[in-house]
C-alpha cells in the first residue's frame, strides 16, 4: 500500500504499486431500449470468495440525466460517486439552464480512470454509464485502465462473456420496457447460475427523459429440477 | 460620516488617531453605491432580492447574476464591486465543498459565514491586499432551520431577521421592520421583497433595473434556487400595482 496520497501533485517518492481489490461487485449490464436505458446489477459485494455484503446498491443516478453502474472495488466506486457528486453540485450552481449529460459524465469518468491508471494507482472499477438527454440515448463503458466506448448494450466482468452473446442475438432497436426487463433478467439469471460471485438479489434501474427509477431489490426464480440433477450418484458406484 | 482621513487613509494597515481604518470605511462606500440587496428570514425559509441596475440597454436580461448558490442549501446575494463579489462566492463554494468532503454533511450556515467573514477580514490585514469592495447577504437552510447572515467589507458578520445593503438600504430597512416576518411564509415574502425593491428604487437617479430573486425554503425542498418564474412574474406585478396605488394617493 502507498505511504503517500498518490493524488499529490508533487512527486511521490514512495514506490507505486497496483492495488488489490478487497470488496468487489460483480457484473453490471446495460441496454438501450425504446425510451432510454435499462441497467441491472445484483446487490452483492464479495470479500474474496466470501459473499460478504448483500445489499450494496451498485447502480446510482448521477445528476438529472445519467445512471452509473459499477463493478469492482466498492470503496473506489464510493470515491467515484463522491467526485461525481461534487461535479454535479458545481454544475448545478452555475444555474444557467444547462446540465451535464451522459456523454459529458462518461468523458469525465474516462479522464479520471485513465489519469489514475497512468499514475499506477487505478480505481479498480469497470463502470457503465447510461442516460438520456434531449431525446438522445447514450450508453457507454469505462474500464479501470481507461478503455472507453459506447454501444447499444454493454456489460462488465463476467457479463461480457455470458450476457453479451445473449444480447447480441436478442437485442434490437426499440425494445419495450417489459421486453427490456425480460432480456436483462435472462442475462442476470445466466450470471446467477454461472458466476460464483453473483447473488440472487438484484435491482434494475431505468432512465428516460422524465427521470430515473431504481427498482426495489428482488430475486430471480431459478430452476434446479433438471433430470441430470435427480439421483446425481447414479452410475457413480465404484468410480470417483 | 464623511470625514476626510487625510494622511491616515492611504493604507489598510494604518489606524487614524481616533481609531478608524479609513480604507475599510471607503470599501463600505463602494457597497453603498450599488443597487439595493435585501434578505429576509420568513418562518419557513429565506428570501433574497437584488435591484440590478442596468447600465446598458444592450445587456441581456437574466445575465450579470448577483445571487449565487454556494451549495445546495445556501446562497449569497452580493452588493458592491461585482468582480470582488465573484471572488467571495468562489471562496464560499470552495469552503462549502471542502466541509462536505471532510465531514460528510452540508456545511452549517453559521460555519460558512464564519469562514467567509474571516476570508473577507483577511484582506484587511495586509498592506499589499485591498479590502473587498462588496457586502454579502448569505441565506441558507440547515439542521437549525433557516438562517440569514450579512458580511461587511470589514469582515464583520451578524445574523439577521432582515437585512439590506446598497443604495436604498435605509428605506428598505424601515420597510422590512414593518413586516411581521415570523408569521410570513416565503411565498408571501417574495411578494413583499419585490414591493420593497420597487419602492426604494430611485427613478430619478437610476433608469432601469432588473429584479433578481432567490429563495431557500420548505417549498423549494430546502434547496437554494431562483424564485420560480410564475411567482416572480406575480411578485413584479404586485409590486408595480402597489407602487401605482401609492403614487395615486
Amino acid at each position: 500500500m502507498k505511504l503517500l496520497d498518490s493524488t499529490d501533485s508533487g512527486n511521490s517518492s514512495s514506490i507505486e504499486r497496483t492495488q488489490y481489490p478487497y470488496v468487489t461487485g460483480t457484473s453490471v449490464i446495460g441496454i438501450k431500449y425504446k425510451d432510454g436505458i435499462l441497467m441491472a446489477a445484483d446487490m452483492g459485494a464479495s470479500y474474496g470468495s466470501t459473499l460478504r455484503y448483500k445489499s450494496v446498491e451498485r447502480v446510482k443516478p448521477v445528476g438529472k440525466h445519467s445512471l452509473i453502474g459499477a463493478s469492482g472495488e466498492i470503496s473506489d466506486f464510493q470515491e467515484i460517486l463522491r467526485s461525481l457528486d461534487e461535479l454535479i453540485l458545481y454544475d448545478n450552481m452555475w444555474d444557467d439552464g444547462n446540465s451535464l449529460g451522459p456523454k459529458e459524465v462518461h468523458n469525465y469518468l474516462t479522464r479520471m480512470m485513465y489519469n489514475r491508471r497512468n499514475k499506477f494507482d487505478p480505481l479498480w472499477n469497470s463502470l457503465v454509464l447510461g442516460g438520456v438527454k434531449n431525446g438522445q440515448k447514450y450508453l457507454g463503458m469505462v474500464s479501470m485502465i481507461g478503455v472507453h466506448f459506447e454501444d447499444n448494450h454493454v456489460a462488465t466482468g463476467f457479463g461480457n462473456h455470458l450476457a453479451r452473446p445473449i444480447l447480441r442475438d436478442e437485442w434490437h432497436e426499440n425494445l419495450t420496457f417489459e421486453d427490456g426487463v425480460k432480456l436483462l433478467e435472462k442475462c442476470m439469471r445466466v450470471l446467477l447460475y454461472r458466476d460464483r460471485s453473483a447473488v440472487n438479489k438484484l435491482q434494475i434501474a431505468k432512465i428516460t427523459e422524465e427521470g430515473v427509477t431504481v427498482s426495489q431489490p428482488y430475486a430471480l426464480k431459478t430452476f434446479w429440477n433438471f433430470n441430470a440433477f435427480q439421483n446425481p450418484t447414479v452410475g457413480a458406484e465404484g468410480s470417483w | 460620516m464623511a470625514s476626510i482621513g487625510t494622511g491616515y487613509d492611504l493604507s489598510v494597515t494604518t489606524f487614524s488617531p481616533d481609531g478608524r481604518v479609513f480604507q475599510i470605511e471607503y470599501a463600505a462606500k463602494a457597497v453603498d453605491n450599488s443597487g439595493t440587496v435585501i434578505g429576509i428570514k420568513c418562518k419557513d425559509g429565506i428570501v433574497m432580492g437584488v435591484e440590478k441596475l442596468i447600465t446598458s440597454k444592450m445587456m441581456l436580461p437574466g445575465s450579470n447574476r448577483r445571487i449565487h448558490s454556494v451549495h445546495r442549501h445556501s446562497g449569497m446575494a452580493v452588493a458592491g464591486l461585482a468582480a470582488d463579489g465573484r471572488q467571495i462566492v468562489a471562496r464560499a463554494k470552495a469552503e462549502a465543498a471542502n466541509y462536505e468532503s471532510t465531514y460528510g454533511e452540508a456545511i452549517p450556515i453559521k460555519e460558512l459565514t464564519e469562514r467567509v467573514a474571516s476570508y473577507v477580514h483577511l484582506c484587511t490585514l495586509y498592506w499589499w491586499l485591498r479590502p473587498f469592495g462588496c457586502g454579502v447577504i448569505l441565506g441558507g437552510y440547515d439542521r437549525d432551520g433557516p438562517q440569514l447572515y450579512m458580511i461587511e467589507p470589514s469582515g464583520i458578520s451578524y445574523r439577521y431577521f432582515g437585512a439590506a445593503i446598497g443604495k436604498g438600504k435605509q428605506a428598505a430597512k424601515t420597510e422590512i421592520e414593518k413586516l411581521k416576518l415570523s408569521e410570513m411564509t416565503c411565498r408571501e415574502g417574495v411578494l413583499e421583497i419585490a414591493k420593497i425593491i420597487y419602492r426604494v428604487h430611485d427613478e430619478a437617479k437610476d433608469k432601469a433595473f432588473e429584479l433578481e430573486m432567490s429563495w431557500v425554503c420548505d417549498e423549494s425542498k430546502r434547496r437554494h434556487e431562483k424564485v420560480p418564474e410564475e411567482l416572480l412574474v406575480e411578485a413584479k406585478a404586485a409590486a408595480v400595482a402597489a407602487l401605482e396605488e401609492m403614487d395615486a394617493d
